[in-house]
């Protein structure tokens, strides 16, 4: 099953931000092993190179290190992660503000509809 | 690095129409490349040149630093626009018959192709759908082990769900430092798994950039862009 990605955002942007969630969600476990890079191209349903860009810049960020032979590992950094897990929160709420602002609501609106919603889940 | 094909100056007239007119492009190994364009633009005169079956009006194509010949038809696997197969012949028929004249040629990556998309190989070409037929082809062309691929509309009568297989079977199965050179229609659907794109417009380039380049100059997909840029 391919990846589902938006059309106009660069694909290499959009599968570190796949890789990432999974990353954080524990698919990938800290020290594990990712796929190779024909393997993750293969389920992205994208270009190898593409694939290989991304794993290069997540390489840059210091959340995935290589192995000079086999392969590609998650980084252990505890703490590294944690602020990814921050990061990548932050920018969920903030697209959900925005889009929220959009229809009108005020912020003390926005809390109440959150609280509800948090209690109706339970 | 030397490049795998490099065009010059490459124009070609019929008659009083200039088809294309002096134009350049290099390809590299190990690259996917849509060739995209509008009905007349001069994709399929741009791949008959390539693959020696018309002479320029003037400039050269050059593959690995030759000229269109014997050396260059045994590392180029070219997908025609249109069928030269025989009709009454069998697909395993077909296959034997590249396989002997291929030495690049492999039955066993034939047959898996075969299996995986329902075709039997005991049917008579015939007998099958121009979409199925398109698949043969397709399979025929995919199983050599060639240096560059050339694929004029290769997905455009092949259902959905073929066309994913194929289009994985591109990314997966062909060697590292193959290129691909593809025209088609069907540009959101091959998107993803290209390197480059060619805009092709009244016989000349008029764009060649990576499908990200695009994404992050002009903010939209290269199906969208060529929309724009090709507005009727």
């Amino acid at each position: 099953m391919a990846w589902a990605l938006d059309n106009d955002r660069p694909i290499y942007l959009q599968l570190m931000e796949r890789i990432q969630m999974d990353i954080i969600s524990g698919k990938y476990p800290p020290g594990g092993k990712l796929p190779s890079v024909r393997e993750l191209a293969l389920d992205a349903a994208v270009n190898p190179n593409t694939m290989q860009k991304a794993l290069s810049e997540l390489e840059r960020s210091g959340i995935v290190y290589a192995q000079r032979t086999s392969g590609r590992f998650i980084t252990e950094d505890e703490h590294m992660l944690k602020e990814l897990k921050a990061q990548l929160a932050s920018e969920h709420i903030k697209d959900f503000l925005s889009k929220l602002k959009q229809l009108g609501l005020k912020e003390n609106e926005i809390l109440e509809l959150i609280e509800h919603a948090i209690k109706e889940d339970d | 690095m030397e490049m795998l094909l490099e065009c010059r100056n490459l124009s070609k007239k019929y008659g009083n129409f200039c088809a294309l007119s002096d134009l350049n492009l290099s390809l590299k190994h190990g690259e996917i490349i849509g060739l995209l364009g509008p009905n007349g633009s001069g994709k399929t005169t741009l791949i008959k040149l390539i693959n020696g079956l018309l002479s320029p009006s003037s400039g050269e194509v050059l593959i690995n630093n030759q000229a269109p010949g014997i050396e260059s038809k045994r590392i180029i696997a070219y997908l025609p626009e249109r069928s030269y197969l025989n009709n009454w012949m069998k697909i395993n028929d077909i296959i034997s018959y590249f396989d002997d004249f291929y030495d690049n040629f492999s039955k066993e990556r034939a047959y898996t192709m075969l299996n995986k998309l329902h075709l039997n190989p005991s049917r008579r070409l015939r007998t099958l759908s121009k979409g199925d037929k398109e698949k043969v082809q397709l399979i025929l062309v995919m199983s050599r082990d060639a240096d560059l691929y050339i694929l004029d509309e290769p997905i455009g009568g092949v259902d959905p769900a073929a066309r994913d297989y194929i289009l994985n079977t591109i990314i997966t199965n062909y060697n590292e430092n193959a290129t691909i050179l593809m025209s088609t229609h069907l540009i959101s659907d091959i998107e993803n798994i290209l390197d480059r794109v060619i805009f092709i417009k009244n016989g000349g380039i008029v764009l060649n950039s990576s499908v990200d380049e695009i994404r992050t100059e002009h903010g939209q997909s290269v199906n969208a862009l060529f929309r724009e840029v090709f507005r009727c």
